[in-house]
């Protein structure tokens, strides 16, 4: 299975590669902006559910190899949550900061989004081996708990952002109650036999 | 008193068919000849006006009848409006109320042609050569009465030729509505074409409203009804949202969405963003409609 990192890897980078493939041909639509933001806002909406999913389907399918792409997945996540930021930042505002502050401040959906990504930054820095040993295990596991937060902060920016047609946020809400439903039906689990 | 609409953006500015077609170099050269005539005759308003490309315009729509996503209408409607034969229905506070055929609708009064900026309440902007008649000669035909105070729209809402009213995103039929004395406005237009050619499904064919002051949701397409009411139309925005969407939604860059600032736009075309005018930029001519009112509290 020395296949399996390489090639999650690389299809973990098809989305990238495709933006900048139709960028290269100005495929991108009447409001190449927009698109881009919302095209980088889904990727990493999808990787932090996905990052989300590779404990339980492992447990679910036994197929404990799985394991290995965790790490990568979160980074993956976290990598398009900066290039979502990055597009809106640097491509929508170009770099108003004013107006930046002001969107965070009045601005509910772009409040949440930042705090997501303020409580992923911790986790994406120690991510490391050396890290995970320096924190200790239990404490390193409370703090990576931050991500079951920021799940719920980023389908909540995303509903929030919607003008009317709200099937595609209540999609990914969906998919994160059963992600985040399956760990709370363990911790109860394993409270009352204790 | 005949009360002629001040040339903002110059019907001349508008680029035939003939160069549409030939679209790439109609790209600079329009750019080139905005840039001429704005240095050539000092109309320094009109320099930053350039059409946005047909391109843009014909698969860059709002119009959830045909799906929510921007790129659906123009995939989803043509093929599948049937805009001909299209009757309009005039009823309510009128002495000659009636369902009258689009052709008989339009041919009596003359085609004129406007470019207009289109500002929608989402934060984007276009520049739009329309061809059309003024509202008020239309509605002056069905003789409105002392108490017809507003004028409200309703757009088409067939499920077999429109694939998004099977979602209920908002209540269908869409509708929307104008004081009498905003319909009766100089400016407000009834457009059955763009680029000088017949209107596309997804821009609102075969008859819709183009009131370029307002945010564009308040220009309602495909029109199968107009009434004369004497209370304020309940528009499907406001409906949808009273707290968020209003009636007047006159374009206010000092009066922000609750959700995002409406303060600046991104042109389509183009890659910052501009900073968005009073009334859409055409403050001079509609202000007055509004003299004395709170548009803090009339958004």
């Amino acid at each position: 299975m020395r296949w399996l990192k390489p090639a999650a890897f690389t299809v973990s980078l098809l989305p990238l590669a495709w933006l900048a493939w139709q960028a290269s041909y100005g495929s991108l639509g009447a409001n190449p902006v927009e698109f881009i933001n919302r095209y980088l806002g889904d990727w990493a909406l999808r990787f932090l559910l996905i990052a989300l999913a590779v404990t339980p389907v492992r447990r679910w399918s036994g197929w404990n190899r799985l394991a290995r792409l965790r790490r990568m997945m979160g980074l993956f996540a976290f990598f398009y949550v900066f290039l979502h930021l990055a597009s809106y930042v640097g491509l929508d505002l170009f770099f108003d900061w004013a107006a930046l502050w002001k969107d965070v401040l009045k601005r509910n959906y772009i409040t949440l989004g930042m705090v997501a990504v303020l409580l992923l930054t911790p986790l994406a820095v120690t991510s490391t081996d050396g890290m995970i040993r320096r924190l200790g295990g239990a404490r390193w596991r409370r703090l990576h708990q931050l991500v079951y937060v920021a799940g719920i902060l980023a389908v909540a920016h995303f509903w929030l952002m919607v003008k009317a047609d709200i099937r595609e946020p209540l999609a990914y809400a969906l998919i994160l109650a059963v992600l985040l439903g399956w760990r709370l039906w363990g911790f109860a689990g394993r409270r009352l036999r204790a | 008193m005949l009360i002629r609409p001040a040339a903002d953006i110059r019907p001349s500015e508008i680029t035939d068919h003939a160069v549409y077609l030939d679209r790439r170099r109609f790209l600079a050269v329009g750019a080139a000849l905005g840039t001429v005539l704005a240095a050539g005759k000092g109309m320094a308003a009109t320099s930053d006006d350039a059409p946005t490309p047909f391109e843009a315009v014909t698969t860059y729509n709002n119009y959830y009848e045909f799906g929510t996503a921007k790129e659906d209408p123009a995939v989803t409607a043509p093929g599948r409006l049937k805009v001909s034969p299209w009757s309009v229905t005039v009823d309510g506070e009128c002495g000659r109320p009636g369902t009258i055929g689009l052709e008989d609708l339009i041919k009596p009064v003359t085609q004129e042609d406007r470019l207009y900026r289109l500002r929608c309440v989402e934060g984007w902007s276009m520049v739009i050569p329309w061809q059309g008649v003024p509202l008020a000669a239309v509605l002056k035909r069905f003789e409105p009465n002392s108490k017809a105070k507003y004028v409200e729209f309703t757009t088409l809402a067939d499920k077999a030729q429109m694939p998004g009213i099977r979602v209920a995103v908002l209540d269908w039929p869409y509708v929307e509505g104008l004081r009498l004395d905003e319909a009766m406005h100089p400016l407000t237009l009834l457009a059955t074409g763009l680029y000088g050619q017949a209107l596309l499904p997804q821009n609102g064919a075969p008859l819709r409203l183009v009131v370029p002051w307002k945010y564009g949701f308040k220009s309602i397409k495909s029109i199968v009804r107009i009434r004369f009411s004497e209370t304020q139309p309940l528009n499907s925005w406001q409906k949808a949202n009273r707290r968020e969407y209003g009636f007047y939604s006159n374009v206010n860059p000092e009066v922000d969405h609750p959700r995002w600032s409406q303060a600046s736009e991104r042109r389509i075309g183009e890659f910052r963003r501009r900073k968005t005018l009073m009334f859409n930029g055409y403050a001079d001519q509609v202000a007055g409609l509004y003299a004395g009112m709170d548009l803090r509290a009339d958004y």
